[in-house]
């Protein structure tokens, strides 16, 4: 870890400043994915800008439109339990319990979840070629080790998969991101702000190097009625998921009115496919209609040499938690398979 | 046994609160003064040299002292046996910073030595090395070809090499009415304590170090400095009370004791150096093997013929060897065998041995192979061992020192409710989820080497008992305590035992489930000599109640001595005022009787019972309860006793569902090499486990009849699991670990 500039911001435009001024120029919030990255000598900071002390960022509240306002700065762990977004939100509530471990939700926020890289063993290893961390120097997860790795969406760059599992719900909820910068403020749709590799892997998002996410809003539907997600990984708790889906769903009886459909663990980005959600529509929700779905959504699909599980296995996963969303009430802690 | 006796009694851990509450110092914690750190930097080739080393950088960063590499390191003895410890494989052990060659991925190369850790890390991040590159190779099955016997040396002593073939296998096997066949293979693992492995060294001058190391043996670490760096051993101390896990990693000096100590000498300082948790990666560990089994029965059950064979991974330079193929025939008494063992040498470090190395990836195969020809003569998995129960061991046509392993079964199935299982596999499930009932046998051999102890009682009717040994964790210490207390009648307060220390009595480094045994029977040695000690000087005090009675007509009881039939007694305290004062103390060896013991077959038995829910959709795999059954003589402490084999029972967890370091042999490295990804188990995968310790008596392994508890709540469980997961769901799991996507099929 080398020598650097500390500033504590005192106000997002103060922040705001800083970046712009400064090359090399690093955002604290949180701190648990720069600080590893730092300490695994993958990332130099010459001045790092800590957040923690802004208090306009911190806040949750209801907006105009009904919909739900989440600071950047507030913690996972508090997102998950503040009483609006488990009544309203239970959906993002759950899936944000299912990530990482009570401490590290405790110091992670809701900004800095979206922007965590990703956790390719490749990436983080200074010593192996990375596109995304070194660009040009090649992609060794094609023919290495890839079980973690991206079916869709992947380039002959890049096979890595985004990890969180909070953004996979925020997709499924057709959330926004409010970002700052000096140019004034500006709105990304949550499906626009994660990009997929291309030929430009070191690109993670939409978000200019002198932007500050300020919020996430929620619109008003929250599918506190019918929702579920499922994350399939390789131990019980503290895992990055292999396969998970975010869903909810609006029912009229049995006749599907609306469904969100988002899955994590699959591609660079969190995957959401609207004609599979649109084929759904006036459907009943039955295992047929959601192998249906699945099948839209897994369209193109290609796995490598320990990843090609994941496209059946992410069949199963839909349908299980299109079952699972219609019983909230019976489903297991954890995110586990249910029923 | 007196009534009031420590000895199978529960006691927490002497020095429980000490841990949890920050008190207890591990050897990177010690507080030293005037401290320099030094910081590993490792290879980032496979294999190769060398070529150049510019470390202008690093000198330009602020406090850095010195560079130490091949180029500068001081002159080292050029005897390879000089370099060699208590656990050292046949060949040549590694020398860190020996010259410019490469032969491994993390190899350390160099230390930087700053005047902090942060400043040290920072530095070595800027060293520019300049490699020649040679191709490598790092994967088993590409190498099966240059397979070879392994060498034969010390550590084949204590590790037996298969015996020889008997009867005529092949004839057996073909003419058997069941046959089952297998390949088995579980891939690379690392010990991963949570403790980083650690040294501080203070330098104290004139020759002179102390030295803070985390081991599993304060000696092992005494002789190789000493030997090493050409310092007498008196002149060596190190020291090692507490060790936050091991499980063999301590088993031999790793480079952060060279490293440290060698900057020490150098630099003529207090030098600290710390590995990180990827550095955890760049030293011994459990070796990919891959198994072959042949196993044939005839119409009753009887196993008639038995074919083991394994090949296992070691390095170019040292022939790491375990006991793999030996086992089947030890529990199974068939009289057709061919055994064999291979090493397949590759560019890696030398394995080392791991919690139950070479049992725990035996088993895996035997006793899936054995489910399998259960299965396929419609014969009860548990009945089917009953059938085949060794009352004697065949391989090597001796009686069992003790062998309570039907107790086991027994005991074991009747609290699972074994009788519940519906032989079918996939026939029980519970909504989405197959249930699946497993069960195992395990079995770990009894070592016996020679210990020594120090018993010393004093004028405030304190007992110090001494001893280098150190405690990984488990126990010792507390138990120690319960032996000595109860050879003189003390309670638990009464008695203080030092260890952990070189400058104590010689004791074996801490391994192969031997310590309770070896160490405590040295123990008890050196308190029947203190008690004889004492009673030969009571006898001599005025008016003593003694003067016409032998030792066996008294008891140690309270801090007294009793004359059995008159009730008279002596105070212990009373003796030793009689002493001028002066302790009374007793230093003994315990040394096996080789002759002796060499007419038995010496083991602790296990039977593992488990039951799995497999998602018949998804696969994920939850080890819902389970009981392990344990025959393994006198136990000690019953506490600390059941925590060993529930951290086996967890460990057999996750050998079977969670770890394994990856290996990208393109790249010829590990991976994985963090918490993060190596997967360990956490609270969420441990449900409902439970231990039974059932009645052994054993007169002939040691002095206490106990048999050690290290590693066989391993050998049993993992099986166990594997073979549940075969009830489950029809697929026998021949791959470790197992994944919740390989007991799937879908198109």
């Amino acid at each position: 870890m080398n020598n650097f500039n500390y500033i504590k911001a005192d106000s997002p435009d103060h922040a705001i400043q800083q970046i712009s001024d400064r090359q090399r120029t690093f955002l604290l919030a949180g701190g648990t994915n720069i600080i590893d990255l730092w300490k695994y000598n993958l990332t130099h900071p010459d001045t790092l800008v800590d957040l923690s002390q802004i208090k306009g960022l911190k806040t949750i509240h209801t907006l105009e439109n009904g919909g739900l306002h989440l600071g950047a700065l507030v913690s996972n762990s508090d997102t998950a339990h503040h009483e609006l977004v488990k009544s309203k939100y239970p959906l993002l509530s759950k899936t944000i319990l299912a990530g990482a471990t009570a401490q590290i939700r405790n110091s992670a926020t809701n900004g800095g979840n979206l922007m965590q890289r990703t956790r390719c063993h490749y990436f983080y290893d200074a010593a192996a070629p990375c596109n995304k961390r070194n660009p040009g120097s090649g992609c060794p997860a094609i023919k290495g080790h890839n079980r973690m790795h991206a079916i869709l969406g992947h380039s002959d760059q890049c096979i890595a998969v985004f990890p969180s599992d909070m953004c996979i719900a925020l997709a499924a909820l057709d959330a926004i991101v409010k970002v700052k910068s000096s140019r004034g403020e500006r709105i990304i749709k949550f499906s626009d702000f994660h990009r997929l590799p291309g030929d430009q892997p070191e690109k993670d998002n939409t978000l200019e190097n002198d932007e500050l996410i300020i919020a996430i809003e929620l619109p008003n539907e929250g599918f506190s009625d019918h929702y579920s997600y499922l994350k399939l990984r390789d131990r019980n708790s503290y895992a990055f998921a292999l396969i998970s889906v975010a869903t909810g769903l609006v029912l009229d009886g049995q006749i599907i009115q609306k469904a969100n459909i988002a899955l994590g663990g699959v591609a660079h980005q969190p995957w959401r496919v609207p004609e599979a959600e649109e084929f759904l529509i006036g459907k009943d929700a039955t295992p047929e209609n959601f192998a249906n779905a699945a099948d839209i959504i897994l369209a193109g699909a290609k796995g490598f040499e320990h990843n090609s599980f994941k496209i059946p296995l992410a069949k199963q996963a839909i349908i299980r938690n299109g079952a699972m969303a219609l019983h909230p009430e019976r489903q297991r802690p954890g995110a586990q398979p249910s029923l | 046994m007196k009534n009031n006796a420590q000895i199978g009694r529960s006691h927490n851990r002497l020095e429980g609160q000490l841990k949890v509450t920050g008190q207890a110092k591990y050897a990177g914690e010690y507080q030293v003064d005037d401290l320099w750190y030094g910081y590993v930097v490792n290879s980032t080739i496979t294999k190769g040299k060398i070529v150049s080393i510019d470390a202008s950088k690093t000198r330009s960063v602020h406090g850095v002292v010195e560079i130490f590499t091949h180029n500068n390191r001081p002159s080292l003895p050029w005897f390879g046996m000089m370099y060699s410890d208590m656990d050292a494989p046949p060949g040549t052990p590694f020398v860190p910073l020996w010259d410019d060659e490469i032969k491994y991925n993390g190899q350390p190369i160099a230390l930087v030595v700053a005047d902090t850790f942060e400043g040290a890390r920072y530095a070595a991040s800027l060293l520019k090395i300049k490699y020649e590159i040679e191709e490598y190779s790092t994967n088993l099955f590409d190498n099966i070809d240059n397979a070879k016997k392994p060498s034969k040396g010390l550590a084949t002593l204590i590790k037996p090499l298969p015996p020889s073939p008997k009867g005529d296998f092949e004839q057996a096997y073909k003419s058997a009415a069941a046959q089952s066949s297998g390949e088995f293979l579980h891939g690379t693992e690392h010990h991963n304590p949570l403790e980083l492995f650690a040294t501080t060294t203070v330098y104290e001058g004139k020759g002179k170090l102390t030295i803070y190391d985390k081991t599993q043996g304060t000696s092992n670490s005494q002789i190789y400095v000493s030997n090493v760096f050409g310092l007498s051993f008196k002149n060596v101390r190190v020291i090692s009370p507490y060790v936050g896990g091991s499980f063999g990693s301590g088993l031999r000096p790793q480079y952060q004791l060279f490293l440290c100590v060698m900057a020490a000498l150098e630099l003529k300082r207090n030098v600290r150096v710390t590995m990180d948790r990827t550095q955890m990666f760049t030293f011994g560990h459990r070796p990919q093997t891959l198994q072959k089994t042949r196993f044939g029965a005839v119409e009753d059950g009887q196993v008639t013929a038995i074919h083991h064979s394994a090949f296992a991974e070691t390095s170019r330079f040292e022939d790491y060897t375990e006991v793999v193929v030996n086992w089947a025939n030890i529990l199974y008494p068939a009289s057709n065998t061919l055994l064999d063992y291979q090493l397949v040498p590759l560019d890696m470090f030398t394995p080392m041995d791991m919690r139950a190395p070479g049992g725990s990836t035996a088993m895996h195969a035997v006793e899936s192979t054995m489910d399998d020809l259960a299965f396929q003569l419609g014969i009860d998995p548990l009945e089917f061992r009953l059938i085949n129960y060794s009352e004697r061991d065949v391989s090597e046509d001796k009686p069992f020192s003790s062998k309570e392993l039907r107790a086991c079964y027994h005991q074991g199935a009747e609290k699972f409710g074994w009788k519940n299982r519906n032989p079918e596999p996939r026939s029980m499930k519970r909504g989405n989820r197959l249930v699946g009932y497993g069960m195992s046998s395990g079995i770990w051999d009894v070592i016996a080497l020679p210990a020594k102890a120090q018993a010393i009682y004093d004028k405030n009717g304190q007992l110090t008992i001494k001893s280098a040994v150190t405690d990984n964790g488990q126990g010792t210490y507390t138990v120690m305590t319960q032996i000595a207390a109860d050879q003189l009648g003390l309670e638990m307060d009464q008695v203080t035992f030092k260890y952990g220390d070189s400058d104590m009595p010689l004791s074996p480094i801490q391994g192969g489930s031997y310590t309770t045994g070896v160490v405590g029977s040295a123990i008890k040695a050196a308190c029947k000599a203190l008690k004889e000690t004492l009673f030969s000087v009571a006898k001599k005090m005025e008016n003593s109640p003694l003067k016409n009675v032998d030792l066996s007509d008294v008891t140690f009881k309270n801090g007294q001595i009793t004359v059995n039939k008159t009730h008279q007694s002596i105070q212990l305290t009373d003796v030793i005022v009689f002493n001028n004062n002066e302790p009374i103390e007793a230093t003994k060896s315990n040394i096996p009787n080789p002759i002796k013991l060499k007419q038995y077959t010496r083991a602790a038995h296990s039977a593992a019972f488990v039951e799995v829910e497999v998602d018949e959709q998804l696969g994920v795999i939850n080890v819902i309860r389970a009981i392990t059954a344990v025959a393994a003589g006198k136990i000690i402490n019953p506490k600390t006793a059941r925590s060993q084999i529930l951290g086996g029972m967890v460990w057999g967890i996750s050998k079977a569902l969670r770890e394994e370091t990856l290996t990208d042999h393109n790249l010829g490295k590990y991976i994985n090499t963090n918490l993060g990804e190596y997967h360990l188990p956490v609270h969420a995968d441990i449900h409902e486990l439970d231990v039974i310790f059932v009645d052994e008596k054993d007169d002939i392994i040691n002095e206490l009849g106990s048999k050690g508890i290290g590693e066989i709540g391993l050998s049993s469980m993992t099986p166990a699991i594997v073979n549940a997961i075969f009830h489950a769901t029809g697929k026998r799991m021949t791959k470790l670990p197992i994944h919740f996507n390989d007991v799937v099929n879908h198109e």
